[in-house]
């Protein structure tokens, strides 16, 4: 019943605004315009994400989110305050600290901020429990296999429940069998929490499966090309993964994503 | 490896020599050095019997060893002498060195300052700086603990530096994300992140502050102001006491060797739940 809101809400466009980026520029030092003129409106509990070829600046439009980097021009609005605690990113890799045991990992975020070992203890077995890893806190991240590093991450990401996770090619390096394993623990995790997602991706596939929105990217300029609204109703399991429906939508994100890299392959292909 | 072991009697031929290899360098490695060693003993001994050197100019092990262990009062307070200027040197290296690094890495215009007179410390030969340590410094301890650290520090100084920078950006993202203060970011990022480059530089600098306390008594010595196991060298030398002195030698040599063996085994424990060098190579 959960669910089914949830995918009510996003789909109708109902719940509350959180983000809204507009006319968002990001031009490097070098020349390079990674992003141009982007607007963006991310609402309360969406899971949107950012599908688009290399060099289209979804990236970059993550780490502006984040606020690991400044806009060149235009402004993100946030609805009511947001700090960083409020944000969870997770990395291309799994990014841990690999002295540090998976229980500590998992901890790093509260103890930053000031949480001693014995007050986060319940708020990280239970995140570890969420990810499935309950049992491996005391393991170091080289023992595990990639997905279960991933998910470490993920739940790091979650530990100081934030209020959006941005997500940048989280599962890009994992195999297709964890992937989908991961693709699906991630959306159970959402559909619980409903807290906001941005997932960045260069699947077609993967970012059908995922979101409720789908937002194509286009490269130099890094900007927006159009976006899909993916209706099929959560959850989504297994049998959304090979059903018509699902191959339907793919070939429409998939077609709006070959437009995107048309329209790059013009004089602006040749020029850098 | 147990699981090796267990199915050796079912494996294929090419496994099965695969297998045999392992166990024979697992042994060879400890066999063959040893038994090197041993030959070379030998034929040391040899050479001296055939050719009838007189012991003054290359005593046999023997002597050597019998040296080593009469004049061992003498030898071993001398070694004591040269060990606690080492120690001390190492600890001074290892505080100056890390504390520098860690200035170093707060900001880059400190390091770009700094730097350049590390690197003039580090290649000006101790051998002509002492004559001004000696004309400057008059407490002898200190002029010789002030040599060896400007032999030893420099070696921790670089590494812990290249340690601190060469964090993973996206770790460092992770905690700017996290409202990380500098000091937090130091404390569980930076340093731990270090380790490796720290103890990789303390096992040179080890080596590096032996040599430079046997160096500092060396010139030292000369004047006759020291005790340590460099006088006794130059002094066995001046009688021609050729026994005595390659005891000393080997005194200064199995030292060393100690220290390597010590640092490793401490760098390994550090190290060997999750630095790639500290891992058992799995296949």
């Amino acid at each position: 019943m959960i669910q089914e809101k949830v995918a009510q809400a996003t789909a109708s466009g109902e719940s509350p605004m959180l983000l809204s980026l507009r006319n968002v520029g990001k031009v490097f030092s070098n020349g390079v315009t990674a992003l141009s003129q982007v607007d963006l409106a991310i609402r309360e509990g969406d899971f949107l994400s950012l599908l688009g070829p290399s060099g289209c600046g979804k990236s970059t439009a993550l780490r502006l989110i984040a606020g690991l980097s400044t806009p060149t021009s235009g402004q993100l609005d946030w609805r009511g305050s947001i700090d960083r605690s409020n944000i969870g990113f997770v990395f291309q890799e799994p990014t841990l600290l690999p002295w540090a045991s998976v229980f500590d990992n998992v901890w790093l975020p509260l103890r930053l901020k000031g949480v001693s070992r014995a007050e986060a203890k319940p708020a990280v077995m239970e995140m570890l429990s969420r990810v499935h890893l309950t049992g491996f806190e005391n393991a170091v991240p080289r023992e595990l296999s990639g997905g279960m590093k991933m998910r470490v991450s993920i739940a790091r990401a979650m530990v100081t429940k934030p209020r959006i996770l941005l997500m940048d090619e989280p599962f890009a390096a994992l195999d297709e069998i964890t992937r989908f394993k991961l693709n699906n623990d991630l959306l159970e995790l959402w559909q619980d929490e409903r807290f906001t997602v941005v997932f960045v991706t260069h699947s077609v596939f993967e970012s059908v499966f995922l979101s409720s929105r789908v937002v194509v990217m286009a490269a130099r300029p890094g900007r927006v090309f159009g976006e899909l609204a993916v209706d099929a109703p959560y959850p989504r399991d297994e049998v959304f993964r090979t059903s018509p429906d699902y191959a339907a939508l793919c070939r429409q994100a998939s077609d709006v994503l070959v437009n995107a890299i048309n329209s790059t392959a013009g004089p602006h292909h040749d020029g850098h | 490896m147990t699981a090796i072991e267990d199915t050796a009697l079912k494996l294929d031929p090419e496994e099965a020599r695969r297998v045999r290899q392992e166990r024979l360098e697992r042994i060879g490695k400890w066999v063959l050095p040893l038994a090197i060693m041993v030959l070379a003993i030998w034929l040391w001994d040899r050479i001296c019997v055939w050719n009838g050197i007189p012991q003054y100019i290359l005593p046999r092990p023997g002597v050597v060893l019998q040296t080593l262990h009469d004049d061992a009062p003498l030898l071993f307070s001398s070694l004591l002498v040269t060990l606690r200027i080492t120690f001390l040197s190492l600890l001074l290296a290892v505080i100056g060195g890390v504390g520098l690094a860690v200035l170093f890495a707060q900001s880059k215009w400190v390091e770009m300052s700094f730097f350049p007179f590390a690197i003039v410390l580090q290649v000006t030969p101790i051998v002509a700086i002492f004559p001004l340590i000696n004309i400057y410094i008059n407490n002898q301890t200190t002029k010789l603990l002030l040599c060896a650290w400007i032999v030893a520090f420099f070696p921790i100084l670089s590494n812990t530096t290249l340690g601190l920078n060469s964090v993973d950006r996206n770790l460092r993202d992770l905690f700017k994300l996290n409202g990380a203060t500098r000091w937090q970011q130091l404390r569980y990022l930076r340093l731990p992140a270090a380790m490796p480059y720290f103890l990789g530089g303390l096992k040179i600098a080890g080596g590096l502050s032996l040599i430079g306390a046997v160096v500092a008594e060396f010139v030292a010595g000369a004047q006759g102001q020291s005790s340590g196991l460099a006088s006794r060298i130059i002094e066995a030398g001046y009688r021609l006491n050729a026994p005595r002195l390659f005891a000393a030698l080997i005194l200064i040599s199995l030292t060393g060797i100690l220290i390597f063996l010590v640092l490793s085994l401490v760098s390994h424990l550090i190290l060997r739940r999750w630095h790639e060098s500290a891992l058992k190579q799995e296949r």
